[in-house]
């Protein structure tokens, strides 16, 4: 049972993915988590602003409860299933990264570079967190989808438009990883 | 008792996140960067076995636990609101490493910094009721 304290490889991550997304199906509901984003901001009264935030919100009351327990399985997994938290990324991208400024690479979980209050102070670190979820939030509904609704639940269902996106999100990844970064860090 | 099987399945999902590295920002960079079939390999994997299970499900009409039938519904037909909303969720996903389930994942974990993604992507998502109507669909 060691290996459960290792990181997991991906052919254990996948198949994991799948049965996820087979159980919502089997409980009658659908693999999609940034949908919780539009009932979050209905619940913060976002409905008299817009129409598109006037729905019955209580629908979504089974996605809020998989939110609180994907917060309540980050915990679990980094305080009581890990040994080390640092990720074995490839040392070409170690060199990479450190090249950019991220000295972190290779010896933490996230880069220190963004994620501690620490960088956030510094402002920087602080716009770009709070650009790239604006990105993600408005990219995700826009698109009607994130990597679960599109990459998981909607190619699993040979869905054109989500192919569509998928396709999108690799060009907007691309895109920010080769030609922005090298001008924002 | 139908929410303990929902609060399950979603500790499931965020110790799977957390633990595969799905949620760690590096892996998402060495993905793009292409240095690595990690991430390929679980979005692969997960889609081989997803696509699979569909068709069974589909061809045996198979019924959920409580016993109504499975129902698939289509994605409205368009390219402009993929290929757009696509290129920038992209773009955010590559910024913050993180996408929508890994950001509440990453929370629990202790990584708070992650709350000024999530207050972001609640303020996009606004963002996109209020302009709705005015981007091409």
């Amino acid at each position: 049972m060691e290996w459960i304290f290792e990181p997991w490889p991906w052919y254990i991550a996948g198949p994991l993915i799948a049965l996820i997304m087979f159980l919502l199906i089997f409980v009658g509901k659908g693999f999609g988590m940034s949908s919780n984003l539009r009932t979050m901001c209905t619940l913060c009264g976002a409905d008299s602003k817009a129409d598109f935030f006037d729905f019955d919100w209580k629908s979504q009351r089974w996605n809020l409860i998989v939110v609180v327990g994907a917060i309540i399985g980050g915990f679990i997994a980094a305080n009581f299933l890990s040994n080390d938290l640092s990720v074995a990324i490839n040392p070409e991208t170690i060199s990479n990264l450190k090249e950019l400024g991220f000295n972190s690479a290779g010896e933490a979980y996230l880069p220190t570079e963004l994620f501690t209050w620490e960088s956030v102070g510094g402002i920087k670190a602080l716009i770009i967190l709070l650009v790239g979820g604006i990105l993600i939030g408005f990219g995700a509904r826009y698109a009607g989808g994130c990597t679960s609704g599109h990459a998981i639940s909607g190619l699993s269902n040979l869905q054109l438009p989500s192919l569509i996106a998928v396709i999108g999100f690799f060009v907007g990844g691309l895109l920010m990883v080769h030609i922005l970064f090298p001008l924002i860090f | 008792m139908r929410s303990v099987g929902y609060l399950l399945i979603g500790i499931f999902f965020g110790i799977v996140m957390f633990k595969s590295e799905a949620a760690s920002w590096f892996r998402i960079y060495e993905m793009f960067q292409f240095q690595s079939f990690h991430m390929y390999g679980i979005i692969g994997s997960a889609l081989v076995l997803g696509v699979i299970g569909v068709q069974v499900i589909k061809r045996n009409n198979l019924k959920s636990f409580f016993g109504q039938r499975i129902t698939f519904i289509p994605k409205e037909k368009s390219f402009s609101r993929y290929m757009y909303g696509g290129i920038i969720f992209g773009l955010g996903w590559a910024l913050a490493g993180a996408c929508p389930g890994p950001i509440f994942t990453l929370i629990g974990a202790g990584f708070m910094p992650l709350l000024i993604v999530f207050a972001g992507a609640l303020l996009g998502t606004f963002l996109y009721g209020l302009l709705r109507k005015k981007l091409p669909h």
